[in-house]
């Protein structure tokens, strides 16, 4: 039985593994192997190389790719040097694959049933009615409810949690003895993605073998039993994980570790050269309450939005907060929850349905559009997706000069040196004026968008999942970012984000949100030390953390 | 195609269905009513544009050397003396009772004329089509698996191609296969060899257009999460396409075909005069010549009529192809 080979056997055995995209080498010689039962972690910042690496052991490293290695083995068998053809009997069989992009890793035109009874159709000379009744047990065991209804289904018709665990079924249905799984949970919710970590707990101790990539610590603290910390190519640590974590010896190691923001109070640096210029420990000045009014008030917030059909649905309902200035309100939960409308009615974008939205100065969203317009410079915001909220033709000077246009000033005239002293703000040098967004990194892009949004001089910044599509230590970076403009510019805060360590390190506020409503809210010690909603529990007790 | 893919997943409630159908379909026989009515007008008043009097028309063209009294007689028995807006509504009214009139100058009733010429055109379209959509996917296909040699030679091939005038194509044909080679009639004699070179001539051009936006959604399905966890399930390249990549290619493909209807016809007019092939287009072009009025909209509203059944049945096509379109 394939399905639980004997413990301690190595499923995937690689040294010295080398891969090059012409002059580029992106794994530098590294050493894997994965036994049975057995989940190594994979972990490094986007570019370290493995993504790559978890590709090459399938062979899909990719077009104008070179793979050399002196030894690499699945199930004790040899894979260098395969042809295409054999590589196909391999795949699937001996290893499955889960890969990063959950949410579109299925064929949209096809029923999840065919998608995974392909495996079995490749691989098998099962019948249809026994492929078919394997695919639906494999359905089952990735933890799908009602697998003869989703076994029709296409993938659009499903919602993310369900989306990965078909992708997991898929890659089970034939019981391979290994699982690679690139970045499982990265798109998915914290209470799916505890789910979904569950699940390849039980694939773990059936004997099963995971090499497991992420980015996310936390996430790797739950599952692995080992971890190599990979590094520009290059394993630069490798240990079991409680150790690892414990007592890293690496500045990689370290790095990673101390970007992971829960359980790390506000106002204490996650990256490392915030540290150094502030070093840990130092108490950090925050502003004592004010009997200021606040900044951005709602009260009793209500959108629908119709559906096709005839029929609606209440996107938000009853939905109160005060934003104190100077502050940030962090707003938390799940995707559908209602968090990006509340972000689009505080920015008047969408009228509200019933209830108000207040500025510190007056009406908001009561306010004619040729009465707000004036007020919009007020209010910034920053999305989660700085790639496509720029125009792709535009440099960043453009983009920046764009942006500290105002009424009464001609479009055209110079703005250079404003334009440096944005760049300076957010930590950006001016070699990147010249670059279009596509050709910036994840951080640099985001650090654009927070200077575009501060070009106005706004006192409000609405930030909408502003680090969900970073790594963790970019993460890191953009939120030392935010937090220092915060104590330098004394902006006020509505801080969205589904992550509830993001949001515990950044506001003073939370405010839980839940099919629409606010189902919590307080000072954020007393919403995480105590929470007092069922749903605010649940939440907490799925967020993976690091173990201390 | 295997049969039962098709089947949908938790279908929309029976009730929701059943409410909907019959208002799209109303919704759609309104919008094609609305066409039909807009371009007769259109027509009706464009072909008043033209100088000269169609009275003249009636009687032999403008060469005619046709006396003041006849062109009277001629007047009032097409209701040419009465007001323009009497006329055009006189017009509607014979229409909506599928009265299309009377041919000025060969003096026969409009519709069986056209009748008669449309399955000469309509199998000219079609085979083209379909012969485009052949060329279309083969040279797709392959030139997206040849590499950078192959994407840059697919895509030079469709750019050519879509930029291809039909007059010069068609005598570019010609010259070459018939009078050069001697394989196939230079007009457009019945049977199989005579529809080779018309086909050919509507196809390649259309092939250039609809090859640029199959390869391109081609490349990227190629490219997708969703062919990574094919290939990682242990389908070969080859299955990654047959199974997966040629239905997203073929997607954008057949939206625009419903264009390309209209495309084809519109190109028949060249097309059957140079191949002196009864049809349609050729009717129209005599037609517009003598200022024939009535033919001259006949072959209008029956082209917009085609033109209305093509959308219908691309959109009815790629609803059932693109599940995330039916709901």
């Amino acid at each position: 039985m394939r399905h639980s080979p004997a413990p301690g056997a190595a499923l995937l055995s690689v040294t010295n593994l080398r891969v090059d995209f012409g002059q580029r080498e992106v794994v530098q010689g590294i050493d894997l192997r994965v036994a049975a039962g057995e989940c190594l972690a994979l972990v490094g910042e986007s570019g370290s190389g493995k993504s790559v690496t978890a590709r090459s052991v399938l062979g899909l490293a990719g077009s104008g790719s070179r793979v050399r290695a002196d030894t690499m083995e699945l199930s004790g068998r040899s894979v260098l040097d395969l042809s295409a053809r054999q590589w196909a009997t391999v795949r699937g069989r001996d290893a499955g694959l889960i890969s990063q992009d959950a949410l579109v890793s299925l064929d949209p035109l096809r029923p999840i049933g065919r998608e995974v009874g392909d495996a079995l159709r490749l691989h098998t000379r099962l019948t249809p009615t026994q492929r078919r009744a394997r695919v639906l047990e494999a359905l089952g065991e990735a933890g799908l409810d009602n697998p003869e209804v989703r076994f029709r289904q296409r993938q659009g018709e499903l919602s993310g949690g369900q989306r990965q665990r078909a992708l997991i079924a898929s890659a089970i249905a034939l019981r391979p003895p290994l699982l690679i799984a690139d970045e499982p949970t990265t798109a998915l919710d914290v209470t799916v993605q505890a789910q979904v970590l569950d699940l390849l707990r039980g694939f773990k101790e059936r004997g099963i073998g995971i090499l497991l990539i992420s980015h996310d610590l936390a996430v790797v603290a739950e599952i692995a039993d080992r971890v190599a910390v990979l590094s520009n190519g290059v394993i630069v640590e490798q240990g079991a994980t409680a150790e690892l974590l414990s007592s890293p010896t690496s500045a990689e190691t370290r790095k990673l570790i101390a970007a992971v923001p829960f359980g790390r109070p506000r106002g204490v640096p996650l990256s490392h050269a915030a540290r150094m210029a502030r070093p840990a420990g130092e108490e950090v000045p925050r502003s004592s309450p004010r009997q200021d009014p606040p900044a951005l008030r709602a009260v009793g917030l209500e959108k629908r939005f119709r559906l096709p059909g005839g029929k609606s649905v209440t996107a938000v309902a009853d939905v109160s907060f005060v934003l104190e200035p100077g502050r940030t309100l962090g707003l938390v939960g799940e995707s559908g929850s209602g968090k990006s409308t509340t972000a689009r009615l505080a920015l008047a974008l969408t009228p509200p349905d019933a209830g108000e939205v207040t500025l510190g100065t007056g009406a908001w969203s009561r306010l004619r559009e040729s009465e707000r317009r004036p007020l919009r410079a007020l209010v910034g915001s920053v999305y989660q997706d700085a790639l496509s909220s720029f125009d792709p033709r535009l440099t960043t000077s453009d983009i920046l000069t764009d942006a500290l246009w105002k009424p009464g000033r001609s479009r055209h005239g110079n703005r250079t040196r404003e334009v440096h002293h944005l760049l300076s703000t957010v930590g950006l040098s001016p070699d990147v004026l010249t670059r279009r967004p596509l050709h910036l990194s994840g951080g640099q892009r985001q650090r654009v968008a927070i200077a575009r949004a501060l070009a106005s001089e706004p006192q409000i910044l609405i930030l909408d999942e502003p680090v969900s599509a970073l790594d963790v230590s970019v993460q890191a970076t953009v939120l030392d970012l935010l937090d220092e403009l915060q104590r330098e510019l004394g902006l006020s805060y509505l801080f969205i984000s589904h992550d509830l360590g993001v949001v515990q390190h950044m506001s003073d506020t939370v405010a839980v949100m839940h099919s629409g409503r606010i189902v919590e809210t307080g000072p954020t010690p007393d919403v995480f030390g105590r929470p007092s909603h069922p749903y605010t529990r649940r939440l907490l007790a799925a967020s993976p953390r690091l173990p201390w | 195609m295997t049969p039962g893919w098709r089947t949908d997943g938790a279908p929309p409630p029976a009730r929701w269905r059943v409410a909907r159908a019959p208002l799209q379909l109303l919704v759609r026989l309104g919008g094609g009513i609305f066409v039909l009515w807009s371009v007769a007008t259109l027509t009706f008043f464009g072909i008043r544009l033209i100088p000269g009097d169609p009275a003249q028309a009636v009687l032999g063209g403008p060469g005619s050397q046709a006396s003041a009294e006849a062109l009277a007689v001629a007047r009032a028995e097409y209701g040419l003396d009465q007001p323009l807006l009497v006329q055009y509504l006189r017009q509607l009214a014979r229409f909506a009772t599928g009265d299309f009139g009377t041919s000025y100058s060969l003096k026969t009733e409009v519709a069986p004329l056209l009748l008669a010429q449309l399955p000469g055109t309509l199998l000219l379209a079609g085979l083209a089509l379909a012969v485009a959509w052949l060329l279309a996917l083969t040279v797709a296909s392959w030139s997206t698996r040849g590499g950078r040699v192959g994407d840059w030679v697919g895509s030079g091939l469709e750019i050519v191609g879509a930029g291809l005038p039909h007059f010069w194509l068609a005598t570019l044909l010609i010259l070459t296969f018939s009078v050069g080679l001697g394989w196939v009639p230079p007009i457009s004699t019945p049977g199989v060899p005579g529809l080779v070179l018309p086909v050919a001539t509507l196809a390649i051009p259309l092939a250039g257009f609809l090859g640029q936006v199959m390869r391109e959604s081609l490349l990227d399905a190629l490219e997708s999460p969703f062919a990574l966890s094919a290939r990682a399930r242990g389908e070969s390249e080859r299955g990654v396409r047959r199974v997966h990549a040629i239905r997203h290619a073929a997607l954008p493909g057949i939206a625009l075909s419903g264009w390309a209807f209209g495309y084809l016809i519109s190109g028949a007019v060249v097309v059957e005069t140079i191949f002196a092939r009864p049809g349609l287009g050729r009717t129209l072009l005599a037609a517009v010549t003598q200022r024939d009025v009535p033919v001259v909209i006949g072959v209008v509203l029956l082209v917009a009529l085609a033109y209305i059944v093509a959308t219908a049945v691309t959109d009815v096509a790629s609803r059932a192809l693109d599940p995330r379109r039916a709901a």
